[in-house]
């Protein structure tokens, strides 16, 4: 790889152990991927929860705080692994608490802003067109690039810390134009409503188009759909297929011309209703029994705390709901008590974590639910991995199924 | 003794015994790592231990957490050796850089499930870009 003089300086130790290990670590990835050099980045996103750090991780976090590691850029956090303010009641242990605790004093000590947050694209600072970022988590990932026209590789926790502490990452992968180029053309034949639809379209891309190298152009949308419905459709696409990018015909910044992104070029496949319905066929039906109900991945915006309250207004639920937000939108949702109508119902909204990286296992060995639904593509990908038995419903459909006690 | 090439990897020198699957690898949902056994019943190496082994499969699956997961493994001594691919994703090439585990992929001669078997004593080169298979 090519380095300037600064980073050579770097790698020789001369800024210090933690941005040399940086530079080293930044060095063997960017050469496995034969990258030429590195790209300066103006932000880093870190997933750091207790679950998958682990101690070895947390010690690791806290012997470069000891050597005096330092951000060079702002760099914020993924959501964390337990609600310091309520724990207990999921079953989740002081050990678990206490690991997170550490994680928080590490990374505060480097600069690390904890904004907790995989949605930070609608609540922090989203990155611009053109913009290079180092960010973790796949839903973040994938609707910078594909949304914001920013460029990021799915980088894991060690390397957007890496990223933080030289404000570079190696240049490969997404950060290249000819990277960027559609290889796979997908025809929607029927429309998407709600943003469970938004989530299954997603799913069904993320599932046909298979793999980290591979980036679809989608065609046939008769609506430029909201932030939360691309948020929805990001998320299941990335945990479906690992995709890191995708371009709407027509709608997103790099294929407003499609031409653009190469899609005349390509041969087009249909999502048809079938298609659709095949994927949704495989989580849950009417009449069956549910432990719990989720909302989470990615985290509730705003807005999609408000719909929730307005759903739950006056209602009371047999069923446990968990509703997982941002640390930003729990503040605001708590000022205008959109907190306050969705816990009257017997629900609980958690603040700064996201469901499926809370130690879900234990969770759910804890309390005794497998039978869990959501309106999150994503979360009934992930969680079946995890002991669950997933269904999914609209959100409408999750909050009349928790008054229920079943699936509606 | 028989040598194939395959892109320059990450990690140490090592040699041990292969463990090999036409299968997929996630270090979240497919193992588990008190044990150190593939746990997912549907996995080709359900039950089987990955301690110390060479494994060898077809990708890497799996979100960002991976990439914490191989350094807390071998933290506790019950990590594989090395990690063979046809194809790695970015995570787990960040992983086992963290953990300074041997990972290779990319073969010249093909599909790298197809290459080795199970039981055979290979010897991981990551910095030269090459396996040799001892035995």
């Amino acid at each position: 790889m090519n380095l300037t003089d600064e980073e050579q300086a770097m790698l020789a130790g001369d800024m210090g152990e933690p941005v040399r290990w940086a530079m080293d670590h930044q060095v063997k990835v960017g050469e496995m991927f034969d990258a030429a050099d590195l790209v300066p980045v103006s932000q880093a996103h870190m997933m750091a929860d207790p679950e998958s750090v682990g101690d070895a991780g947390v010690r690791f976090l806290e012997n470069l705080a000891d050597q005096g590691a330092r951000v060079a850029i702002p760099m914020i956090t993924d959501p964390r692994g337990v609600d310091l303010n309520y724990y207990s009641p999921l079953g989740q242990t002081e050990a678990m608490a206490d690991l997170d605790r550490r994680t928080i004093a590490a990374c505060t000590r480097m600069g690390i802003l904890m904004t907790n947050t995989c949605i930070n694209y609608q609540t922090i600072m989203p990155p611009v067109f053109g913009d290079h970022v180092a960010y973790g988590d796949t839903g973040v990932v994938v609707y910078s690039n594909s949304i914001c026209g920013a460029r990021s590789n799915f980088e894991g926790g060690p390397s957007a810390l890496a990223a933080g502490l030289t404000g570079r990452t190696p240049c490969y992968g997404l950060h290249l134009d000819e990277n960027r180029q559609a290889t796979r053309r997908f025809v929607v034949k029927d429309q998407p409503r709600g943003l469970t639809d938004w989530g299954v379209l997603g799913a069904v891309a993320g599932k046909m188009a298979g793999s980290y190298w591979e980036v679809p152009v989608i065609e046939g949308l008769e609506s430029v759909p909201t932030s939360d419905q691309m948020k929805h459709l990001g998320a299941a696409m990335a945990s479906y297929g690992s995709t890191p990018l995708f371009h709407l015909a027509g709608i997103t910044p790099e294929a407003l011309r499609p031409a653009d992104v190469g899609m005349d070029r390509l041969k087009p496949e249909a999502i048809d209703k079938a298609d659709l319905d095949a994927l949704r066929s495989t989580f849950g039906g009417k009449g069956d029994s549910v432990d719990v109900v989720v909302f989470a991945a990615p985290q509730l915006s705003l807005v999609e705390m408000q719909r929730v309250a307005e759903l739950c207004r006056g209602e009371t639920f047999k069923t446990p709901v968990i509703v997982c937000t941002s640390p930003q939108v729990y503040a605001d949702a708590t000022r205008m008590d959109l907190v306050s109508t969705i816990e009257s119902t017997g629900a609980k909204v958690l603040e700064g974590t996201c469901f499926y990286n809370q130690y879900a296992r234990e969770i759910g060995l804890a309390n005794g639910w497998t039978r869990l639904l959501s309106n999150s593509a994503k979360i009934v990908n992930i969680l079946g991995g995890y002991g669950y038995q997933p269904a999914l419903a609209s959100m409408e459909d999750c909050v009349a199924s928790a008054i229920a006690g079943e699936i509606v | 003794m028989t040598e194939f090439k395959c892109h320059r990897g990450v990690g140490p020198k090592v040699s041990g015994e292969a463990l090999v699957a036409d299968d997929n690898f996630s270090a979240r949902y497919d193992l588990d790592r008190i044990k150190g056994v593939f746990s997912r019943p549907q996995h080709k190496l359900a039950g089987q231990s990955y301690k110390d082994r060479i494994l060898v499969l077809n990708t890497s699956k799996g979100g960002v957490a991976s990439a914490w997961m191989l350094y807390e493994m071998k933290s506790r001594g019950i990590a594989p050796k090395a990690i063979l691919f046809n194809q790695a994703n970015t995570i787990l090439v960040q992983g086992a850089a963290l953990a300074d585990m041997a990972l290779c992929d990319r073969f010249e001669d093909g599909d790298v499930t197809r290459l080795f078997k199970t039981g055979q004593h290979i010897e991981v080169d990551p910095q030269a870009g090459c396996v040799r298979i001892l035995e």
